[in-house]
């Protein structure tokens, strides 16, 4: 009997390494791919002739490449410190103050979700045209730095906070930010980090509104940088480049992912969504 | 002691107010953010939509155009056999690993984490990665079909073949994360479930269809909901691995486009801003039809 489990169990980590060879096999040929001579791809070939650095050269002298990466890390962190504090304000607001309208705003917030970013890329653009806010910081971040999902997300865990620690603390004399941000934050510690996770990630990786809303290179984000760089190219493409390029993007953010996977792990979990 | 209530109810009334006054100061700047920022946005792109190019006015000419527009129409349904392809293979990729890896007993943490990272990466990155491969004439796909005698296949270049292969990367990127939301949902199915089915007596098979699959069943909405919504905004992707400096994305012959390049390249290759809002409106309504049949259909089998 025993031994009949062993096997099956087997069978299934067999199963499992098959698969894991399909998740991880894409990153093994991007990073080899990344350090072969670009005659090296006009043949297959597993391994690169001989290792070949001019890909990461060029990459460091002739693209805005680090500006990119700049402007990737400027953009979420902003974004993500502003969804942070809004969100989880607004949901204190939502959640703890009896108020005429609070449920009507709620609403209001809520219906917002509805609505594919798809549907606003192109009258953020026109308006901000008008307000020469293309092409800048602020009108990359501006859109993002309120989530309706997010609002919502923190109005749920606010909804938890029993009442009497709050009214405690105002008895006590403390003003209504400063319970905010002493009494009601530290107790949705988990939420605020899943919420932050999502939207750093999300905003990491986002690429329709920023290919819309930057129009010089020292502006593009990581991910518009990379694909602009790699279509426009008009003299064939420079795949070691474009590779190394991927390498770039991908491996830091996932050794930061291995770092914090438990929390991220669990974050999405709670949420579910990913920005 | 009269006094003492009367002061006590006044001061209430006056917290009340003050309260109420303390909420909208705090709320005041994102009720702005939201009406300036979503909502009048969205009134504004369907006043678009009515508007004819470059100068103001009504016209209908844009959903018109939009009903005889065969590339729009090759998109729409494109659009749908991604939902139809990725969707349910990407959810039944998902809920088998999940019972595998909550079946091992050693490595679970392990294959948790690799095989939700592709989910976490940037889908630019690996879309250009998944293009190398798919190359017809050095691609390692290709490369590893021969092994196997099977002649190459055109992959990205051929009209017939390019849809599915856009599709299997969004799959191969999706499958960890309805894993991972799988593995969370049979955490949450009580032990003592199993435990008594076994004592009467029920089969592993019994046991999956009777326990594990009804349990599940508000994971699979969910999954089902989000990742209808997503693959109908699918845009990154088809950018990335099908644009060239010789061509707008969507191609071969607009056998890959979706709803949303069609749209990216009507405003910003062509630059007709109001035709492009008209086929964002489409898309809107087409999310909003899709979200209630779902939710209805769906919460309907799960009473059941």
């Amino acid at each position: 009997m025993k031994k009949r489990i062993d096997i099956g169990g087997l069978l299934v980590h067999i199963f499992l390494w098959a698969g894991l060879i399909i998740v991880v096999f894409p990153f093994v040929w991007m990073i080899l791919s990344s350090f072969k001579s670009l005659p090296d791809f006009y043949h297959f070939s597993f391994l690169p002739d001989k290792l070949n650095w001019s890909g990461y050269k060029y990459i460091f002298e002739e693209t805005d490449y680090l500006r990119w990466y700049l402007n990737s890390i400027v953009v979420a962190v902003v974004v993500t410190i502003s969804c942070l504090i809004f969100n989880s304000l607004i949901g204190y607001v939502l959640a703890k103050y009896r108020f005429p309208g609070a449920k009507a705003i709620f609403i209001v917030i809520l219906s917002t979700l509805m609505i594919p970013t798809e549907l606003l890329v192109i009258p953020w653009y026109v308006a901000g045209s008008k307000l020469h806010w293309v092409n800048t910081y602020w009108g990359l971040m501006l859109p993002g730095m309120i989530e309706a999902f997010g609002v919502f997300l923190m109005r749920q865990f606010m909804m938890s906070i029993p009442d009497d620690i709050l009214d405690a603390a105002r008895i006590d004399g403390m003003g209504e930010l400063r319970i905010w941000w002493r009494i009601a934050l530290p107790q949705v510690r988990q939420a605020m980090a899943a919420m932050g996770i999502i939207t750093f990630l999300g905003n990491w990786n986002a690429y329709l509104w920023p290919v819309i809303a930057t129009s010089t290179a020292n502006m593009r984000t990581l991910p518009v940088g990379i694909s602009l760089y790699s279509t426009a190219d008009a003299g064939g493409i420079q795949w070691h480049v474009i590779m190394g390029m991927s390498t770039l993007a991908v491996i830091p953010m996932m050794i930061v992912f291995l770092i914090f996977q438990k929390k991220i792990v669990e974050g999405i979990s709670l949420t579910g969504v990913k920005g | 002691m009269s006094d003492i209530k009367k002061g006590h109810v006044r001061k209430t009334m006056k917290l009340k107010t003050r309260k109420t006054l303390i909420a909208y100061s705090f709320l005041t700047v994102p009720l702005l953010f939201f009406l300036c920022i979503r909502i009048f946005p969205t009134l504004y792109a369907f006043s678009l939509s009515f508007s004819p190019e470059n100068r103001s006015g009504f016209t209908l000419d844009n959903y018109i155009h939009l009903i005889h527009d065969k590339v729009f129409w090759r998109s729409a349904v494109n659009t749908l056999l991604y939902v139809a392809i990725t969707v349910p293979v990407q959810i039944a990729i998902g809920m088998i690993l999940a019972l595998a890896i909550n079946k091992v007993h050693r490595l679970q943490g392990f294959y948790r984490i690799v095989y939700f990272i592709p989910y976490m990466t940037s889908i630019v990155a690996v879309s250009w990665v998944w293009r190398l491969m798919y190359d017809p004439n050095t691609g390692f796909i290709n490369e590893m079909l021969s092994w196997f005698h099977i002649p190459p296949q055109g992959w990205l270049t051929d009209p017939s073949e390019a849809l599915i292969s856009v599709s299997m990367m969004m799959i191969w990127q999706a499958m960890g994360f309805c894993m991972l939301i799988f593995l969370a949902g049979l955490k949450a199915i009580p032990k003592q479930f199993y435990e008594a089915a076994q004592i009467d007596g029920a089969g592993k098979w019994r046991m999956f269809w009777s326990i594990t699959f009804p349990l599940l069943n508000p994971t699979i909405i969910f999954l089902a909901v989000t990742g209808v919504i997503t693959a109908l905004q699918t845009f990154t992707q088809i950018q990335n691995l099908t644009a060239s400096s010789s061509g707008d994305a969507g191609g071969p012959l607009n056998s890959t486009s979706s709803i949303v390049i069609y749209m990216y390249n009507s405003a910003f290759n062509d630059f007709n801003m109001v035709y492009a809002s008209a086929i964002t409106v489409a898309l809107f309504i087409l999310i909003l039809i899709v979200t209630f049949i779902q939710l209805k259909v769906l919460s309907k089998n799960f009473e059941d």
